[in-house]
């Protein structure tokens, strides 16, 4: 394996707090020396960090639905070194061998590494509990309902509990399915429009019910995709009873709103929908309140057939790993968050969620690493983005920061020429 | 919304009535007045769209719009070319192809009826530049020449739009027509436009689009000049939104005897086609009030307004008079 020594880079680690000049060793897939002159070390490789930032490789809690070589690859190129991909797939990751195969088709791709999520119900579908621990064996971290929530409580409970017993934390979709069935989130917009709309409630209905029985379950419970402002403060509400309860909130929601699909443009189609600028701001005050911990691209690709059309006949979704690390930085810039706490939404926190040892610069820790410039701008659009998906809700967007080296397993997967 | 202007804020197409300027909605019912003349002459056509091609493509059964849409266009001396499309096959992708291989027999315009909002607008996009999309309704999204006959018939029996109360009564939620009227009439300047439902059939935040809300309907239309009654569709009425027909007729149902609290000289209107005795009492329909079956005739010439507009064929005078 390849010793590489980046010199002279910013180490910006949020775990730690490190935040300062110096040099990185990699050798054998680990960080074997860090901070100061690394002295002692003869690399095969020298990366000349200089004006840049070394950054843990970001971890995307959520993508989907993806030709797993082309976006593992495209991941690597924004920066993101680990994707975590829930079980809806087809078939669906329900036994270990379905997880072998996405594994070994994910190793193969040399681009991020791909963390798959084990199902919590057999096929998803909400009925008996799925083999949890054998599918922990075989790797995933986590189990999750795949983004359609289990309707029996019962059921949800028993999956909750079995899983706990493995230590797995259960990721689950805040959403009454009963009241999902619109196309933009309910409200003036979607009135105007003509659509129908999917309430507020749709969120804290399904949110307020496995808030309840994650209690009783005593189970570590993790919420995907939070979209409201009420979404928001009941599990602020929540969590202040019951520490065991986390949350992620989607990129897109932080810079987006339904007015953005006012002129029925299917790339602002979205799942849970994009709701009003309170929610936003809510959204964003949760991140910086520590409310929410996590933010992930939640990456849909989409070929341009399935989103052309009226919008209520698109797919829904966003291609997002290209525009990730862009617009976690630009929430710096938008003196939401501090830089540290940015890089941790998508570091070290998603990170502690799963019991990943990435996401951080640590001696020992896996060489996961991004190096970045920060004053290096580029704009979005059809020839910028890596991911086969063109459906991005930023193109046009300007982003200043890009990304140089990526580094996974301590091989270089992702280089950009000058 | 402004892909149905061009540059010098003329129609290129005719999506929605919303954000319309008044004078541009003022101009459409002038030159809707200009043909209506020719309607009632014995020579019932103009050569104004001579040469040129329609195509209704309706992705929706309808009778009375199609129909209407095609009556106009040949008194406009248009060629005319009925297309209906089985609704399975709405997959965005065949929707292009479809429209391309219809543009590739140098169609001149496109009268759109499809299920789902924003499908005209689509439509409007993708034509090529020259070639005019007419929405004929959208989902429920909006039929803007319904709403602009519908401001033709009023005109016609009320004059001026300002002092003059409008109730819109029933299935709010899913009416293209009721969201097109709403902007048409506010662009227009009417004084009050009052919507009258149960909460089940009013859509979100529904007084954002500039209206007055009741549940009642005596309140709803004490001292109104203009009843619009929409139509009601069957398959809503039992189940989840409404218990019955009977209640809903009970409670929402225009009636000679529910009109009492109007204006004394109220009209009212259905954009058609009516069930009786659910939305609207036969009497009521038949009877002096019913302005109806005039909507259907001034349909044929606000449809050829619009028509010779958006290919900028209009004729001159109507211009002049805005």
């Amino acid at each position: 394996m390849s010793r590489i020594l980046i010199r002279n880079g910013r180490l910006i680690d949020p775990a730690s707090g490190l935040d300062e000049l110096g040099d990185i060793a990699v050798a054998d897939g680990r960080i074997v020396g860090l901070g100061g002159n690394v002295s002692d070390f003869t690399p095969d490789t020298q990366i000349d960090a200089k004006g840049q930032w070394v950054i843990p490789g970001l971890i995307d809690l959520a993508a989907r639905k993806a030709d797993i070589a082309s976006e593992a690859r495209a991941a690597a190129a924004g920066g993101i070194t680990t994707l975590v991909m829930p079980p809806d797939t087809d078939p669906v990751m329900d036994t270990p061998s379905v997880i072998d195969w996405v594994q070994h088709r994910a190793d193969a791709a040399k681009g991020a590494r791909v963390v798959p999520l084990g199902a919590l119900t057999h096929g998803n579908q909400g009925t008996t509990l799925s083999s949890m621990a054998a599918l922990a064996a075989a790797g995933c971290p986590a189990m999750s309902d795949g983004g359609t929530p289990i309707s029996d409580s019962l059921v949800l409970r028993r999956a909750l509990e079995y899983a706990h017993t493995f230590s797995l934390p259960s990721l689950l979709t805040p959403l009454d399915q009963s009241l999902a069935g619109g196309f933009l989130h309910e409200g003036p917009t979607a009135t105007r429009l003509g659509l129908a709309g999917v309430p507020v409630a749709a969120e804290t209905a399904g949110l307020g019910r496995q808030i309840a029985v994650a209690k009783a379950a005593a189970a570590r419970v993790h919420f995907g995709r939070l979209s409201s402002a009420e979404g928001v403060r009941l599990l602020s509400a929540a969590r202040n009873d019951n520490r065991a309860l986390s949350a992620d909130v989607a990129i897109h929601h932080l810079f987006l709103t339904d007015q953005d699909a006012m002129d029925y443009d299917a790339r602002f189609h979205i799942n849970p929908p994009l709701r009003d600028i309170v929610d936003r701001q809510a959204l964003r005050q949760a991140l910086a309140d520590g409310v929410i911990e996590v933010i992930c691209s939640d990456h849909q690709p989409h070929d341009t057939d399935a989103k052309a059309g009226p919008f209520a006949s698109t797919a829904a979704g966003a291609s997002a790993i290209d525009t990730l690390l862009g617009l976690v930085l630009r929430l710096v810039e938008d003196e939401v968050v501090s830089l540290s706490a940015a890089l941790a939404s998508v570091t070290i926190a998603p990170a502690r969620l799963l019991g990943l040892e990435s996401g951080q610069l640590a001696q020992g820790a896996p060489a996961d690493l991004v190096v970045v410039d920060p004053h290096s701008p580029w704009f979005c659009n059809a020839q910028t983005l890596n991911s086969r998906g063109a459906n991005s809700p930023f193109i046009g967007w300007e982003f200043s920061a890009r990304v140089c080296h990526t580094l996974v397993d301590g091989r270089l997967v992702h280089h950009t020429p000058e | 919304m402004s892909v149905q202007l061009n540059d010098d804020g003329e129609l290129q197409h005719f999506l929605t009535t919303e954000g319309l300027e008044p004078q541009l909605l003022t101009r459409i019912l002038d030159t809707a007045e200009s043909f209506s003349g020719v309607i009632g002459k014995s020579v019932k056509t103009v050569p104004l769209l001579r040469g040129r091609t329609v195509i209704n493509l309706f992705f929706e059964s309808s009778t009375r719009t199609r129909t209407t849409f095609e009556l106009a266009a040949k008194r406009l001396s248009a060629d005319v070319l009925n297309v209906g499309v089985d609704t399975t096959t709405t997959k965005g992708e065949s929707l292009l192809d479809m429209l391309h291989n219809l543009q590739a027999m140098q169609a001149d315009m496109f009268v759109i009826r499809h299920a789902q909002s924003g499908a005209a607008e689509y439509f409007a996009r993708h034509v090529n530049p020259g070639v005019a999309v007419l929405n004929a309704g959208d989902g429920w999204h909006a039929h803007p020449t319904q709403a602009m006959l519908d401001a033709f018939t009023i005109r016609q029996h009320k004059g001026a739009f300002e002092p003059l109360r409008i109730a819109i009564v029933g299935d709010i939620r899913h009416s293209r027509v009721a969201r097109s009227q709403i902007h048409a009439f506010n662009g227009l300047g009417a004084g009050e436009i009052r919507v009258v439902a149960p909460n089940t059939l009013l859509p979100a935040d529904v007084d954002s689009l500039g209206v007055q809300v009741f549940n009642d309907l005596s309140a709803g239309l004490r001292d109104v000049d203009v009843v619009i009654a929409l139509r009601l569709q069957r398959e809503r009425m039992q189940g989840a939104l409404l218990p019955s027909e009977a209640e809903f007729f009970r409670h929402y149902g225009l009636t000679e005897a529910r009109l009492q609290t109007a204006h004394p000289e109220a009209i009212v209107m259905h954009p058609g086609p009516i069930n009786r005795g659910v939305e609207i009492d036969s009497a009521l329909a038949d009877g002096p009030r019913s302005v109806i079956l005039d909507q259907v005739t001034n349909g044929i010439a606000v449809r050829m307004a619009v028509m010779t507009m958006v290919l900028g064929v209009a004729p001159d005078n109507t211009r002049a008079t805005s």
